[in-house]
C-alpha cells in the first residue's frame, strides 16, 4: 500500500506524521509506504509572521527542517507536483519523476495573489510572507502620523487576521506615545466588520473605544499608487498615507493546471475530506473548495480525520469519522490579552472576554506548534 | 457561454455565504448566472444588499425548507 503526501504544510505533515504512528506495525512489515512530496525542505510557523510584522518575532522563528519535523519512516523529497494522472494513480513531479500511489492525499494549501488587484502589490503593506512582514515593520517603525487604510482581499487565508491587526496597530502605536496622530480606517468586504457574526458583534464596541473608522461592503478593486487613494467594486474610494492589505489568496498553480478545482481549491466532500468522485484521493488544508476558514487549525482537524480515515480503512476496510467542521482560532487583542474562536458546521463560536491567560497559551503555543506539527498535541 | 454554478454555504460560519458568493464571482465571468444556498438567516438581507451596490443582477431571493436560495447573474 502506496500512501503519497503531496505538500508538507500544517496539514500534510500531521496527516504523515499521524499515519507514520498508526500504521507502524504495517510500514515495518513493509506493507505500507508513506512517502512526501513537498516544494521546500523548510517548513514555515505561518501565524508567526503577524508578529514579525510588529517586530515581536524574528523571521527565523519561524522555520524549521521539514525532515526534521517528521517521523523516520516517512520518505521525503523537495520535489513539488506538477502533474496529477488520478486515473493513472499517478503523479510526476518537477524533477520528471513518476510517483504511483494507492492513496494520494493532497495538502498543497494555498499562495497569495495581490497581483490580481492592480496596484496592489507595489502600494500596500502586507505580512503573508517574510518579506513583506520585514518590510512592513520597517514601514511602521518610519510612520510618524497619517492615516492608515486597513483592506481585505478574498477570499484569504486566516480570517481573524484582520481583526488581531487592528489590536496589535492600536498596541503599537501607543507604545510608541503616537496614537494620537494615527487614524485607522478598516475596511471590510461584506456587511459588517466580520464574517463571522459573534466576532463582529464582540469586535464592534472594541473598534469604537479605539476609535477605529469602518466601512463595510468594500471589497478592493483597484490601488491608485500616485495618489494614494484605493478604490471598492462598490465604488468608494479611500486615500491614505499607508496601506496595509490582508491579499486575496487562490490555491496552487498545479491545482489549477492540472483542472482539479477552479481557483486551485478542489471539491472536496466536506464530511469524508474525499475529493469528489476519488475515494482514494483526500484532500484538506486551504487546498479545498469547503466553506470552512483558510487556516492551520481546520487543516490540523482535517488531518486527525484524513489519517484515521486511511488507517481504518487498511486495517478494517471502512473508514471511521468525519469531518464536523471543526476550527479553533486564537485571537490577539492587544495589551498582552487574547480570546479564542472556537465552531464547526453546526455550533457558532461564543466569544469569551479577553484576558491574560489566553495570550500567554497563545504565545505558548507559538513554540507548542512544532510539537503539534509532528502529530504529538 | 453562461453556466449555473450552485454555491453550497450551509451551516457555515466562516467564512460565511456573502464571502464565498464573491469570492465564486470573481471566478465566474460575466453572464454567468451562480445560486448560493444558505442557512444563515442574515443572508437574506446583506447578499441582496452587496448585489445592489456592486452592481450585479439578483434574479431570485427565496426561502425553501430553511435554506435560502439566492439566484445572480453576474452582470460586469
Amino acid at each position: 500500500m502506496r500512501i503519497l503526501i503531496v505538500g508538507g504544510g500544517t496539514g500534510g505533515t500531521i496527516v504523515a506524521n499521524n499515519l507514520a504512528r498508526r500504521l507502524a506495525g504495517e510500514i515495518r512489515s513493509r506493507k505500507v509506504r508513506i512517502t512526501m512530496l513537498s516544494a521546500s525542505d523548510q517548513h514555515m510557523y505561518q501565524p508567526g509572521l503577524l508578529y514579525v510584522a510588529f517586530g515581536q518575532m524574528m523571521p527565523d522563528e519561524l522555520y524549521r527542517k521539514q525532515k526534521s519535523l517528521l517521523e523516520a519512516c516517512i520518505d521525503f523529497h523537495v520535489d513539488p507536483v506538477e502533474e496529477f494522472h488520478l486515473d493513472q494513480r499517478n503523479v510526476k513531479t518537477v524533477s520528471g519523476k513518476t510517483y504511483g500511489y494507492d492513496v494520494l492525499v493532497i495538502a498543497t494549501g494555498s499562495r497569495i495573489v495581490p497581483k490580481e488587484i492592480p496596484g496592489l502589490a507595489e502600494g500596500a503593506e502586507t505580512f503573508y510572507s517574510e518579506a513583506s512582514a520585514v518590510k512592513m515593520f520597517k514601514a511602521l517603525r518610519a510612520f510618524e502620523g497619517g492615516k492608515i487604510a486597513i483592506v481585505v482581499g478574498v477570499p484569504h487565508k486566516c480570517p481573524i487576521a484582520p481583526v488581531e491587526l487592528v489590536f496589535a496597530l492600536d498596541d503599537y502605536f501607543k507604545a510608541r506615545g503616537i496614537r494620537d496622530r494615527v487614524q485607522i480606517k478598516y475596511h471590510y468586504p461584506i456587511g459588517r466588520i466580520h464574517t463571522i457574526e459573534n466576532v463582529a458583534k464582540w469586535a464592534k464596541p472594541a473598534f469604537e473605544r479605539m476609535g477605529i473608522e469602518c466601512e463595510t461592503l468594500f471589497n478592493v478593486k483597484e490601488v491608485d499608487v500616485k495618489n494614494n487613494v484605493v478604490m471598492s467594486e462598490e465604488g468608494t474610494g479611500t486615500s491614505y498615507d499607508m496601506l496595509i492589505a490582508i491579499p486575496p489568496h487562490r490555491g496552487m498553480e498545479a491545482i489549477e493546471n492540472n483542472g482539479l478545482g477552479q481557483g486551485g481549491w478542489i471539491p472536496t466532500n466536506r464530511y469524508q475530506l474525499t475529493m469528489e468522485g476519488y475515494d482514494d484521493v483526500y484532500v484538506l488544508g486551504d487546498t479545498t473548495n469547503l466553506p470552512v476558514s483558510k487556516t492551520g487549525s481546520a487543516a490540523h482537524f482535517q488531518a486527525e480525520v484524513v489519517s484515521e480515515n486511511i488507517s481504518s480503512k487498511i486495517k478494517i476496510g471502512a473508514p471511521v469519522r468525519e469531518y464536523d467542521g471543526k476550527v479553533y482560532c486564537f485571537i490577539e487583542t492587544g495589551h498582552d490579552s487574547a480570546t479564542y474562536a472556537m465552531f464547526d458546521y453546526v455550533n457558532p463560536p461564543d466569544l469569551k472576554e479577553p484576558n491574560k491567560p489566553m495570550h500567554w497559551f497563545k504565545t505558548s503555543y507559538n513554540k507548542m506548534y512544532w510539537a503539534s506539527v509532528r502529530g504529538l498535541l | 457561454m453562461s453556466e449555473l454554478k450552485t454555491i453550497d454555504a450551509r451551516n457555515t460560519f466562516c467564512p460565511g455565504p456573502l464571502m464565498e458568493l464573491i469570492t465564486y464571482m470573481k471566478q465566474a465571468s460575466v453572464g454567468d448566472t451562480l445560486e448560493l444556498l444558505s442557512t444563515d438567516e442574515g443572508s437574506a438581507g446583506d447578499v441582496p444588499e452587496w448585489i445592489n451596490k456592486v452592481g450585479h443582477d439578483l434574479i431570485s431571493n427565496e426561502k425553501i425548507d430553511g435554506v435560502w436560495h439566492v439566484k445572480v447573474r453576474k452582470a460586469k
